[in-house]
């Protein structure tokens, strides 16, 4: 046998007599793969579901021409462009919505297959390869995802019919179409939305040149980069979720390295006699490395498998937060790259060599005589930790500088980042700090070798603190601000949906019909009438609402920021109200005017901001009158009615009765609110569960740290059992050790967590999501997070505590004659 | 009877699953419920220079031989072609029947230059008014003056452009018997009407460069709903401007199955018009040439009609013009050496 081969079967013996710490690497690595590969399948599936979705028509870097007001213009502008020869492709969407007992809606695509490009691939169709007899002609083609249909409930085979009555042309499946996504051909379109002669955008298929001037004030050119798409919208959704990955990763890595670091430890008796016995440094290093490499390949296999299942279980909650969040249609199965799978493994192999390099240098460079002695072990680990001192001192001051100087979600996330790793490395100093001031005035040996052997044991555990404050901390501060989101949110949902009745009638006709008929019933004591026009503001898409000026309607919009008389001045058409989002966009505030109509009419002085939770759109409140008299194309999008509880279903049945209105049309406020809780609740269960699963992955990583150190701590305990503490005594010290190294652990973690969730509310909230929420602190939830830690740190010493109490004297006895 | 591109057209909507475009067979297949070509129905102008809702198939076709102050030869090519999906009359929106197909060309020193445009009928977006006449598609048109006495042409492709004033006062010349041209000798036929004589003045413009130029023009209307017999596989067509004052329609229509079937126009210099029977006329490749793609194309013919004293090599301006368009053929103006002399255009498909 050639002396590699013996290297590796004596480093490979270590394993089988300590299996503990083989598993302890194994997950470690598998824990952290498993974690960042899930969080990047998910990121993954909906990066592609978004290229999907926006290559629907054409590439994403296609310039197109959008209308100046209003969604749609008229398709007079596309024949003229196109008599003038420019390379124009027609496009209508719209929503199409279909009743049931879950109305859904999606997105109705109108394309018109001979102006695209032949190249331009639709639905992985190129537009030269189209069956166009079928497509265009009569019944012509629905393509659709197999997603979306299991969204409607139907089967290929099935005809559907929207819930205005309009009957769709055949189903034709195409795998490759985003979900929540039909395409037609744009004359179906146009039938289906009822919109004739409208179009929504052109595709700009050639070089961009400037407009002609009666179709450029119709018109705007919407270069490739401001396409308000997805992909930029969710950005930072998904840099929330990697960072939160990343943490899991990280926590996971921690593991690894405390246990690799624990191996190579007790290993350098058995390294000394290979050396000794002629092994050379070359193969020892080289069976080291296959050794890691080993245990990375099976982990990062282990945890890709994982990482896939953990995806796959997530996906429908993430799916429902994205499409409530951004009204992005994520599918509801996994399909992954081979690239991702590929990926998993190698990040793995990146995560041990970053875990284990740093034992395969040192044993590099092990002094082949020094014996291992745990106090040596100390000493030498104060170097680092002074070095890890200096270390957290320059992150703090990265955190300064980041929350002081920086702009956008980046620098927000390097904040959190600074923040999190500070805390961790300056955690060990902090202790040993306490510990040593604890130490002064203690006479009693017993109590005395009880502070200085938690010191000794400080290195060893250190990792595995430190990745429960991580854990701790991430948890109190997402913990805080999902809480307190939510809080915000209900209160806020509860003032905007205080009517009892919301109606949505099919046009403008039917809304004004509707509105002089409520006026009449005695049993509808408020009706308001909502007006509303889509447009662009600085390329942003916005919602223009026209409210009618009612007590009521100030009781219902609650209002963070408002100019003195703000109600008055939007009555009287002077003042207009911006989400808070949009106004962060367009940088304004209150104060502030904003030209908005593009008519002439003089800009108008911004008077309140509120807020607008989980609308991607920008959202504008402006007096009903003055909108209508604008913006001529404006429609009645709905209708709130008050009424007294007892009456409101006599009310909906007649209403439905009265206008044909399917129950879509017509919700009462309970069914509205169980729809928005709903989106709420599942926009952070992926967070929620991500989070539960870091901490549990911190909770092992403090089992298998105490498991191991538990191991080698016979040695410590053996002489004072022989000088006469007795084993139950020992077993109760060392709890209390572990007890007293955790307290401090999460004494320290609830501050850094209180402080993480300001940075989540006051800066990755408002630079992800462009609100900023109050910061609320929840006592009880702090509480339940502070036992937490502590529970899972004492059950990660209670088995090697039981053991310890179990051990017969003998085995005490045999380590003086180990001379350990 | 220049349809390739048309039978081109019929294949596009028929899918990718379909024939591959080289076998032709498009024009072969009978569709119901569209209007028949019959051999007694008299042509009727101006209306007939419109569209004809009811037949399949219809193009509007115009080949320009232009000189320009160097002597050096030009060619221009404007083709408007309608495709119907189904029978029934042209509607107000996107469900019309109908689907437009223009090509153009430009072939001159230094090489060939094709393009290719399609638009949706019903919308405005391409269609022919036949009174005042107007043909059109996106920004591509035909318009004309007097009826289709005057007409100017426009187009623009990559790297070219055409604007071409064409003008004759000559009458039409009807094909076959009065306008009904048959393409098999099985009963596959088209109505089919030309004006060769137009003078054409104008510009024509290549990578920037405006270049002044005179010469004739060739228009050819035809439409149908069936003009192939299954079988035949495409086609090889001229037409021949004589240095003589004549104009020489000739086709053949290449069968799998056997023999081509051939037949012509004689148009005297004096206007008299006489069909020529394929006894009458001798087509014979001599040399051939690989396009782009890699297809051999003859481009270099000998053509006879002996009856009428015609013994002329006809070869390729530009050997390579090959339309680079959805489905490929070759189109391009031809020189004549011979007894007599001349220029021409030559169509040649399914190769």
């Amino acid at each position: 046998m050639n002396p590699l081969m013996l290297t590796l079967r004596a480093l490979l013996s270590h394993w089988q007599r300590h299996r503990v710490q083989c598993f302890s690497i194994f997950t470690g690595l598998w824990l952290a793969t498993a974690l960042w590969t899930g969080v990047q399948a998910l990121n993954t599936q909906a990066r592609s579901d978004y290229a999907r979705a926006s290559a629907v028509l054409a590439g994403p870097l296609q310039a197109q021409l959008v209308p100046r007001e209003g969604e749609r213009f008229d398709q007079a502008l596309y024949l003229q462009l196109r008599q003038l020869g420019w390379p124009v492709a027609p496009v209508l969407e719209g929503r199409l919505r279909f009743a049931g007992e879950q109305p859904v809606s999606v997105r109705l695509v109108g394309i018109e297959p001979l102006s695209l490009p032949s190249t331009t691939a639709v639905a992985g169709v190129r537009a030269a390869d189209f069956d166009l007899q079928a497509f265009i002609g009569t019944p012509g083609q629905a393509w659709v995802g197999p997603d979306t249909l299991r969204q409607l409930g139907k089967a290929v085979t099935d005809q559907a019919v929207s819930s205005e009555g309009q009957v769709l042309p055949p189903f034709v499946l195409k795998p490759e179409l985003a979900p929540g996504v039909i395409v037609v051909d744009i004359g179906h379109a146009q039938a289906l939305l009822q919109a004739p002669g409208r179009l929504s955008r052109l595709l700009l298929t050639g070089p961009v040149e400037p407009l002609p001037a009666d179709i450029a004030a119709q018109l705007e050119l919407q270069p490739p980069s401001d396409d308000g798409g997805l992909q930029r919208l969710t950005e930072s959704f998904h840099l929330n979720l990697t960072a939160l990955g990343l943490l899991a990763f990280v926590v996971g890595l921690f593991i690894a390295h405390a246990a690799i670091g624990l191996a190579l430890e007790q290993r350098r008796n058995l390294i000394r006699s290979l050396r000794a016995c002629g092994v050379s440094l070359h193969s020892l290093l080289f069976g080291l490395a296959l050794e890691l490499g080993l245990f990375a390949v099976l982990g990062g296999l282990a945890g890709v498998a994982s990482g896939y299942g953990l995806a796959a279980l997530l996906l429908p909650d993430f799916a429902a937060s994205l499409r409530g969040l951004y009204g992005a249609q994520v599918g509801a199965a996994l399909h992954l790259p081979a690239w991702w799978w590929l990926a998993g493994v190698l990040v793995s192999v990146l995560g041990a060599l970053l875990a284990g390099v740093g034992s395969v240098l040192q044993a590099a460079r092990l002094p082949l005589l020094a014996l291992a002695q745990p106090q040596a072990w100390r000493l030498a680990q104060g170097r680092w930790l002074r070095r890890q001192r200096w270390l957290a001192v320059f992150l703090l001051l990265v955190m300064l500088g980041g929350w002081q100087l920086g702009q956008g979600l980046v620098s927000a996330f390097v904040t959190v980042a600074a923040l999190l790793l500070a805390s961790a490395l300056v955690l060990p100093a902090l202790l040993d700090g306490v510990l040593a001031w604890a130490a002064r005035g203690r006479r009693r040996p017993l109590s005395q070798w009880f502070i200085a052997d938690s010191r000794q044991q400080l290195p060893a555990l250190s990792l595995a603190l430190m990745a429960l404050l991580l854990a701790l901390a991430a948890s109190v501060g997402v913990g805080s601000m999902t809480e307190g989101f939510r809080k915000t949110f209900v209160g806020w949902l509860d003032l905007r949906l205080a009517a009892d009745l919301y109606v949505t009638p099919r046009d403008t006709a039917q809304g004004e019909q509707m509105y002089q008929w409520l006026q009449q019933q005695p049993a509808a004591k408020v009706v308001l009438p909502g007006w509303r026009v889509e447009t662009r503001l600085q390329g942003w898409p916005v919602q223009v609402q026209g409210g009618v000026d009612h007590p009521a309607y100030r009781s219902r919009w609650p209002l963070l920021e408002q100019h003195a008389q703000a109600w008055q001045q939007l009555a009287q058409g002077k003042g207009v109200m911006l989400s808070e989002q949009l106004a962060r966009r367009l940088g304004l505030g209150v104060g502030d005017t904003l030209a908005l109509a593009t008519d002439g009419a003089p800009p108008m002085t911004v008077v309140g901001v509120y807020a607008d939770y989980g609308n991607p759109k920008g959202h504008v409140l402006v007096n009903a009158d003055w909108l209508r008299k604008h913006w001529p194309q404006a429609t009645l999008t709905g209708l709130s009615l008050d009424s007294a509880p007892a009456n409101v279903p006599a009310l909906k049945a007649a209403l439905q009765q009265r206008f044909a209105l399917d129950d879509s049309r017509v919700v009462e406020q309970s069914r509205l609110k169980g729809w928005s809780t709903d989106v709420f609740n599942r926009t952070f269960a992926a967070t929620a569960a991500l989070n539960s699963l870091t901490l549990g992955v911190a909770g092992v990583a403090m089992f298998i740290n105490l498991l191991t150190l538990g191991q080698s701590r016979l040695g410590q305990l053996a002489p004072l059992w022989a000088l006469g503490v007795r084993r139950r005594q020992l077993v109760w010290l060392s709890l209390g050790q572990t007890l007293m190294l955790s307290s401090l652990t999460v004494l320290l973690a609830i501050p850094v967590g209180v402080l993480l969730a300001w940075c989540l509310v006051a800066v990755v909230n408002v630079q992800a999501f462009g609100w900023r929420l109050p910061l609320y602190v929840f006592p009880a939830q702090l509480m339940q997070l502070a036992v937490l830690g502590i529970l899972t740190s004492l059950l990660a010493s209670a088995w090697p505590l039981w053991q310890l109490a179990r051990r017969q004297p003998s085995d005490l006895l045999r380590q003086f004659a180990d001379e350990k | 009877m220049k349809s390739s591109a048309s039978v081109l057209l019929c294949l596009l909507l028929c899918g990718c699953d379909e024939p591959a475009p080289e076998s032709f067979a498009g024009l072969g297949q009978q569709v119901s419920g569209f209007s028949q070509v019959t051999r007694d129905h008299p042509l009727v102008f101006p209306r007939d220079h419109g569209a004809h809702d009811g037949f399949r198939i219809e193009w509007w076709y115009v080949t320009a031989n232009l000189k320009d102050s160097q002597g050096r030869d030009w060619g221009a090519q404007w083709t408007l072609f309608r495709s119907a999906l189904r029978p029934g009359a042209e509607t107000r929106d996107w469900n019309s029947p109908n689907l437009w197909m223009g090509h153009a060309a430009l072939t001159g020193p230094g090489g060939h230059r094709s393009g290719e445009t399609l638009a949706r009928g019903g919308v405005g977006q391409a269609g022919v008014v036949a009174e005042p006449f107007r043909a059109w598609i996106n920004d591509w048109s035909l318009q004309g003056h007097e009826g289709i006495a005057g007409l100017q042409m426009k187009a623009a492709g990559e790297g070219f452009r055409y604007d071409l004033s064409l003008r004759s006062d000559r009458p039409l010349v009807l094909h076959g018997s009065q306008g009904y041209s048959e393409k098999s000798g099985k009963g596959q036929a088209s109505y089919y009407y030309s004006q060769p004589f137009y003078r054409v003045s104008g510009e024509v413009e290549r990578d920037g460069q405006c270049i002044a130029v005179t010469g004739q023009a060739w228009l050819d209307r035809e439409w149908s709903s069936q003009p192939l017999a299954a079988g035949q596989t495409g086609w090889d067509w001229f037409s021949l401007h004589l240095d003589s004052g004549a104009k020489l329609m000739l086709f053949q229509v290449r069968d799998t199955g056997g023999l081509p079937y051939r037949a012509g126009t004689w148009v005297s210099p004096q206007g008299e018009v006489v069909a020529l029977r394929g006894d009458q006329i001798q087509l014979e490749a001599l040399a051939w040439n690989r396009q782009e793609d890699g297809r051999a194309v003859p481009t270099r013919w000998r053509v006879r009609v002996v009856e009428y004293g015609v013994d002329v090599r006809a070869d390729a301006v530009e050997p390579r013009a090959w339309m680079r368009t959805r489905f490929a053929y070759w189109e391009g103006p031809v020189r004549l050496q011979g007894r007599v002399g001349g220029r021409g255009y030559l169509e040649m498909t399914g190769y």
